[in-house]
């Protein structure tokens, strides 16, 4: 039943099943994130105790880990490049690179939650802020561990040698699109949280 | 011609049906609440019982909301004749004849730009006349701050019971708290403050003023005005939990003397007759006082005040009338009368019943 | 007419086991859009047995059939269901079904999401079905939700609602979501991807077009509500305080939410009706669509405004007056392009030459009911009036015109249309008449006297009301509609039943219709169409019938 013969149908000017799939999919994603987004700016302080944001965020390992992930959406533009010209050594090595810096941001991500709960007593139960920053970062950060999982798929069945340019350019092409997207998710997530909600 | 007079015997059909039915609800509803609501038989209030029929307003809010509703429903009924007419003159006179068998099409008409604009421009000329008449409205009702010499009340929502805070500075210690039942002077504003104990509930009064929702961490604001005397009859308007059904509303009002009298009576304190002692005695003991106040014996805050009971004419938030046979039942088992409300039966024995009981008939 | 086996004899000839695997491994859109239509109907039935239980509940005053946590669970259930459970499937089913024939393509563009969206409806039904006997354990009534279908927080919170009844709301709403969502995504890119050559976008059948419109406004309603869920999720599990009133989360953020989803939702479930009608209207009255450009801007505007009119849920709520005007003004505009679409059925009908078959009955039913649930809707946008009407009974009559009267009686109007092709075979129109009007009977005694008690003072999900205030009469007429409505449902079935077994074979075109699936067989194969069709015009079957008057001509 799958192996129906899809392409006598599109006409010409049609786009790919698969990037409407994924747009639609990402446009799904936007909405959610946007809930978690209002609830955050909604709940700017109006926690009944402490701690808050000010006293707990620290920026600097944030930019660190900010950089990285935003590095990594030009490292997986990069493997792309190296795999549309059949390179495949220069895929493998951009591939491994985005998948690092993505694992070193989780690692940050990681390291500020168990400065957090350790050091500041803050859980999601604390206070508004709590519910609301664990909620919002720890979605993100779920986005990036399985955009993480597909890019270390992709990257182990290229080193298994079953990565062809011509059937898998658009597969890989879409979970760069979704990575991508979980950047740009970062940087709106990266504004309500340390910009906006630092307001005293 | 044939067409024209079917056409206008159905659209007659459909309008003499459109101007019955209000009057025909009007009947019913005289017809079916003559006989007067049981509960307000007990003892009876100053004046008839109004029931809660928004086409029957007493009082500024309302009685706003009614003449728009007038308009709207004009409006909206003059709609329905005209697009039902059409649908039905459709209907009727386009519907393929018995005999035809022909393989003939109709003439395919693909649109035509002229209707379609006027059918899009009419509309909206409409709305924005009803969209206008509803701002200014909303604006006419919606008050930001309390009305000039209004009476100030806090009403607060439990599941599935009012209290209500009289705050008047005439009050010894500012304010008195009653429930269930909210005594008003007529011909005066009523400004509510509206709060919640628990979950959301809804202060919906039809013949005073359109529904306001009570929503904790959240204060409300609605106002009224009663023109009339009469018990007015209410209920709670957003669902509440198991007895939402069960959660009355009751406002009395009467001539400003009547109830300033009646403000006497629930800030005296509560009667201490030495003959029942032992009823209030169990009632401190078990685990009454916990939740319900009376004055000078005990602080309970998580049901209604009981200090000036038998000034009410119902128990249960409305659900039935305050008698020494319901009442008695009522505290037995609380359940059988309001089953799923948060009174628990004490397990009393039939004296010490007896006795609870005769204490509480003394709370005047 | 010859009564030729409908299956090929592959089929027959095998067991039934093997039947029954073929249906539940399949990934042929035919074969799915079925079984979501028919799970929904289930659905049906039993979201209509518990509105039956609370009709007799309520037929007088004082009743005690039933505990009010009984007919809490009831009202819950029965809502919850309609909507979810019934309506989207239903309407996802028919989209499932018709979009592939309709712009001649062989399946969706993603059949094995396809199916994997259809397991996780049914799974999630179930998962929330399940809470009558899972949600206490299987003590006393067991723990069905009990906080409505909108379930307005803090009632549903740990502290009033124990057990584990809302996380069954929830997690089973939650699932049949995720379902809901792959099958949007299929919608989208089988509808941007997969038309025939020729089928450009304004050739499309306006059935497509609205459920390309419902496709965008699932993909961006229903993650507001899936947010939002597992919000409470984390309140009830986690102790997080989204919508803790106690550490100063708001109750009200929680409305804004369910209604952002809430109402695009309705016009999910109202569109795909809209599309329907669309489709039968002009087959019957032998007449093109009546203005089908503007038919495409009204479906548009209507999907963009219904975003922003959510607030009209939340008028009692105490807003500020200038927000509320707003959310009423936006309410107002969105009855223009409805009223639209209304006066476009009218004008196709208009000079037509129609042939009512129980079909087209169901149709016009569906106009009738749907003004009438259409113009109450306006009178609840009248802030004022609304503070009135809200969470009164009124409510309960007007969203029942438009989902009972609307949406349904377009679904039923489908079902006669479409099922000879789905199965070849016609559905009997004498028993169909009585059908329809059992229903339009049943609807008005049980819809129309809710208005009455509405404006009479009822509150709506109240388990019983006192006597003597009018609400009497008006709740036994109430009630005394259900048993048409129960007759109506139980001779739809025997129909379905009875035709599938020995219904008069239909052939390809029993209409005389005009879009692509009457051009293959009924049923049609299993990759649907031998050639993959061209398409001229938005009518290409008409083309083909009329050479001599096509519609490309007046494109």
């Amino acid at each position: 039943m799958t192996s129906i013969p899809h392409t006598n149908l599109i006409p010409s000017s049609a786009p790919s099943r698969g990037k409407v799939g994924m747009a639609c999919l990402i446009f799904a994603e936007c909405w959610f994130f946007a809930g978690f987004i209002v609830a955050y700016l909604f709940y700017i302080g109006k926690s009944s105790s402490g701690p808050m944001p000010r006293e707990v965020i620290d920026i600097k390992p944030v930019l660190v880990n900010s950089a990285a992930l935003i590095a990594s959406s030009f490292t997986v533009i990069a493997a792309l490049r190296g795999l549309a010209r059949s390179h495949m050594g220069s895929f493998r090595f951009w591939m491994a690179l985005t998948i690092v810096l993505g694992s070193y941001f989780i690692y940050g991500t990681a390291m500020e939650w168990r400065g957090f709960i350790v050091d500041h007593h803050l859980t999601i139960s604390t206070n508004l802020f709590g519910t609301t920053y664990y909620s919002l970062v720890g979605f993100h950060a779920f986005h990036v561990i399985v955009g993480l999982c597909l890019l270390t798929t992709i990257l182990v069945l290229s080193l298994m040698g079953h990565i062809h340019v011509v059937r898998d350019y658009l597969r890989v092409e879409l979970v760069s699109w979704y990575w991508h997207f979980v950047d740009a998710v970062w940087i709106v997530v990266f504004t309500t949280v340390y910009i906006v909600g630092m307001r005293p | 011609m044939k067409r024209f007079f079917t056409g206008s015997f159905l659209a007659m059909c459909v309008v003499a049906l459109a101007v019955c039915f209000p009057s025909i609800t009007h009947a019913a509803v005289a017809e079916i609440c003559t006989p007067g609501s049981p509960a307000s038989s007990a003892s009876a209030p100053s004046g008839p019982t109004i029931l809660p029929n928004i086409f029957d307003p007493h009082g500024p809010p309302a009685r706003m909301i009614h003449d728009l509703s007038w308009l709207v429903l004009g409006i909206c009924g003059g709609l329905f004749i005209l697009v039902e007419g059409m649908i039905f003159y459709g209907v009727i006179f386009y519907r393929r004849k018995k005999n035809d068998k022909s393989k003939n099409e109709p003439r395919q008409v693909y649109g035509s730009n002229p209707v379609e604009i006027a059918w899009t421009i009419i509309p909206l000329l409409i709305v924005f006349v009803l969209a206008l008449t509803t701002v200014r409205t909303i604006r006419s009702i919606e008050l930001t701050e309390a009305p000039e010499g209004a009476l100030q009340v806090v009403v607060i929502g439990h599941q599935w019971w009012w209290e209500y805070r009289y705050l008047d500075a005439s009050i010894p210690g500012g304010e008195v708290v009653v429930a269930n039942e909210l005594h008003v002077p007529i011909n005066r504003p009523v400004w509510l403050r509206l709060e919640s104990a628990d979950v959301i509930h809804s202060w919906w009064v039809p013949a005073l003023a359109g529904k306001m929702d009570v929503i904790p961490n959240h204060t409300n604001y609605t106002w009224f005005n009663a023109e009339s005397e009469g018990l007015y009859l209410g209920q709670c308007a957003e669902y509440c939990g198991n007895q939402h059904a069960g959660m009355l509303l009751r406002v009395i009002a009467s001539k400003p003397a009547e109830f300033d009298a009646w403000l006497q009576t629930q800030i005296a304190p509560a009667v201490n007759d030495a003959s029942v002692a032992m009823g209030r005695d169990i009632f401190q003991e078990y685990a009454c006082s916990n939740c319900h106040t009376v004055k000078g014996v005990s602080d309970g805050q998580f049901a209604p005040d009981l200090s000036h009971l038998m000034s009410r004419q119902t128990i249960a938030a409305g659900v039935a009338p305050l008698d020494p046979t319901t009442l008695k039942a009522w505290i037995d088992n609380p359940q059988a009368l309001k089953p799923g409300c948060n009174m628990p039966s004490l397990q009393l024995d039939p004296q010490e019943l007896d006795a609870v009981t005769a204490y509480l008939l003394t709370l005047r | 007419m010859t009564t030729a086996p409908i299956h090929p004899t592959s089929e027959t000839s095998i067991g039934f086991g093997s039947r029954v695997h073929s249906w539940v491994i399949s990934v042929d859109h035919k074969k799915l859009g079925m079984m979501y239509i028919g799970a929904g109907l289930i659905f049906f039935m039993l979201g209509g047995i518990e509105a039956t239980l609370m009709r007799l509940q309520l037929m007088k005053p004082l009743n005690d059939m039933l505990t009010p946590h009984g007919f809490n669970q009831m009202f819950t259930m029965h809502g919850t269901t309609m909507v979810f459970l019934v309506g989207m499937p239903v309407l996802l089913g028919f989209g499932n079904y018709l979009i592939p024939l309709m712009i001649g393509a062989r399946d969706m563009a993603f059949p094995r999401l396809n199916a994997f969206g259809l397991w996780l409806f049914i799974f999630g039904g179930l998962l929330l079905y399940y809470s009558f006997i899972g949600g206490d354990g299987l003590y006393g009534m067991g723990g069905a939700p009990d906080v409505g279908w909108f379930a307005y927080s803090p009632l549903t919170s740990k502290a009033f609602s124990v057990g584990h009844a809302t996380d069954y709301w929830i997690l089973g709403i939650m699932v049949s979501g995720f379902g809901s969502m792959t099958t949007a995504i299929n919608f989208m890119a089988t509808i941007l991807c997969m038309r025939c050559p020729g089928m450009t976008f304004m050739r499309m059948p306006l059935f497509v077009w609205l459920m390309f419109t419902v496709g965008i406004l699932v993909l961006l309603a229903l993650p507001v509500l899936t947010g939002a869920q597992v919000m409470l999720l984390f309140d009830r599990f986690l102790g997080a305080h989204f919508f803790d009133p106690q550490q100063q989360g708001s109750v009200i953020f929680w409305q804004h939410l369910f209604w952002f989803f809430g109402h695009p939702e309705v016009y999910i479930l109202i569109l795909p009706a809209f599309g329907m009608i669309c489709e039968i209207i002009p087959v019957f009255s032998r007449k093109v669509i009546f203005g089908y450009p503007l038919m495409v801007a009204a479906t548009l505007s209507i999907a963009f405004i219904s975003l922003g009119v959510w607030v009209h849920h939340m008028f009692s709520v105490g807003l500020p007056p200038w927000l509320n005007s707003i959310f009423a003004a936006s309410t107002f505009l969105i009855a223009v392009p409805t009223g639209m679409k209304m006066f476009n059925w009218i004008g196709t009908m208009w000079g037509g030459n129609i042939r009512f078959t129980v079909s087209m009955m169901f149709a016009t039913g569906f106009l009738v009911m749907f003004l009438f649930g259409g113009l109450t809707g306006i009178m609840l946008a009248v802030v004022p009036f609304d503070w009135q009407l809200s969470d009164s009974y009124f409510v309960v009559g007007h969203f029942h015109y438009v989902l009972f009267g609307g949406t349904m009686l377009a679904v039923f109007s489908a079902v006669f249309y479409w099922f000879p092709k789905a199965t070849g075979r016609l559905l009997s129109e004498p028993m169909g008449k009585w059908t329809f009007w059992m229903f339009m009977i049943g609807l008005t005694l049980t819809f129309f006297p809710m208005h009455l008690s509405g404006v009479l003072g009822m509150p709506r999900r109240v388990y019983t009301y006192q006597p003597g205030r009018g609400f009497e009469l008006w709740n036994l007429i109430s009630s005394s509609g259900v048993p048409f409505q129960i007759v109506g449902v139980l001779l739809l079935v025997t129909n379905i039943i009875k035709s599938l077994i020995n219904g008069r074979v239909a052939g390809p075109d029993p209409w005389d219709a005009w879009t692509l699936e009457w051009a293959t067989s009924s049923p049609p194969p299993s990759e649907n169409f031998p050639k993959i069709p061209t398409c001229t015009s938005p009518r290409p079957l008409w083309d083909r019938k009329h050479p001599e008057d096509p519609d490309c001509f007046y494109e």
